[in-house]
């Protein structure tokens, strides 16, 4: 009963953390809760017994991919500055 | 009228997928093909205390070969779209808390990545798991010291030798042994111990550096597209 209760609540979070992820204005946010929904789900994946997976998805879901978005963004940011395509790249985030 | 349309696809989405929750339940015993894994013969057969990596290394080694191939392939496309220039710009100065914190916490982070990939084949995790806690110490490293030079060269060779280890190992499980990346060319050794399970642990530690270095070279190929800016 209670592993019911916790894995609801994680489910929860995560569906949260998507919605905040798709929908938030502020990339940096949205990218933060990207990572959010991997820690979370690399915690449902302890819960039912698969630790390896657990493993994996802390490392590269909450860890390597985020800090990667993080410098894609930085580099889109900073062509951003320069003028060039900014309409089109503000067009597409929108 | 879109609207509408999206209605009717995510009607249709839920009748389908509906019958999914309504016959759920939860199995009482292990299906047909982990009890083939599962059974006595097949566990002193391969010796291995942690059957999952059994599985991954050995029953389904072709599958593992094919997911480290598709991990290169993406190094390797990677690598060629961002060409690192020499051009150096000068970084904003991490705070001396994170530069000491990352020192300390590098060693660590290294060293449970190695005991992962080394005892995989006793606790759970493996070459992938070791491999990408491994690259988390290194993308440490990169933040921490932005101005700091990785040896490109060292990784790449690194990369290239693990996976001709890996390879050659499985043809001579082919040649000398049962069959393609058969794991009883080394001796099996007393279950559970840590020189158990013949190949298992050499090949998943090859496997390991392999996805560390991998790992490693793409983080660093991204970091220093940033620095070119």
């Amino acid at each position: 009963m209670d592993f019911k209760i916790i894995s609801a609540l994680l489910g929860i979070i995560m569906l949260a953390m998507s919605v905040i992820a798709i929908y938030h204005k502020k990339m940096i946010v949205a990218v933060i809760a990207t990572g959010a929904v991997g820690l979370f789900a690399s915690i449902m994946y302890l819960f039912l017994a698969a630790p390896d997976v657990a493993m994996t998805e802390a490392a590269i879901g909450s860890g390597l991919s985020t800090i990667i978005f993080f410098y894609v963004l930085n580099r889109i940011r900073s062509n951003d500055k320069e003028g060039r395509e900014s309409d089109e790249i503000d067009e597409v985030i929108k | 009228m879109k609207k509408l349309f999206v209605f009717i696809i995510l009607i249709a989405l839920a009748s389908m997928l509906y019958p999914l929750l309504d016959t759920f339940h939860g199995n009482d015993k292990l299906s047909e093909l982990a009890q083939f894994y599962a059974q006595k013969d097949n566990v002193t057969k391969v010796n291995s205390q942690n059957l999952v990596t059994a599985v991954v290394v050995t029953y389904r080694g072709l599958d593992t070969l094919g997911e480290v191939t598709i991990l290169f392939l993406a190094a390797a496309i990677i690598a060629f779209f961002l060409k690192t220039e020499s051009e150096k710009r000068t970084l904003r100065k991490n705070s001396e808390i994170f530069k000491t914190a990352a020192k300390m916490l590098v060693p660590i982070i290294t060293m449970v990545g190695i005991y992962i990939f080394i005892n995989g084949h006793l606790t759970p995790g493996g070459g992938f798991q070791g491999g990408a806690v491994i690259a988390s110490g290194v993308i440490l490293m990169l933040l921490a010291f932005p101005n700091m030079e990785f040896s490109h060269k060292f990784f790449e060779s690194l990369e290239s030798v693990s996976g001709l280890v890996y390879v050659g190992l499985a043809a001579l499980g082919a040649i000398i042994g049962l069959g393609f990346l058969d794991n009883a060319i080394l001796p099996l050794g007393k279950f559970g111990e840590l020189f158990s399970a013949g190949a298992i642990p050499v090949i998943y530690s090859f496997v390991g550096l392999k996805v560390g270095a991998e790992l490693s070279n793409i983080l660093n190929k991204f970091k220093s597209v940033q620095a070119e800016n």
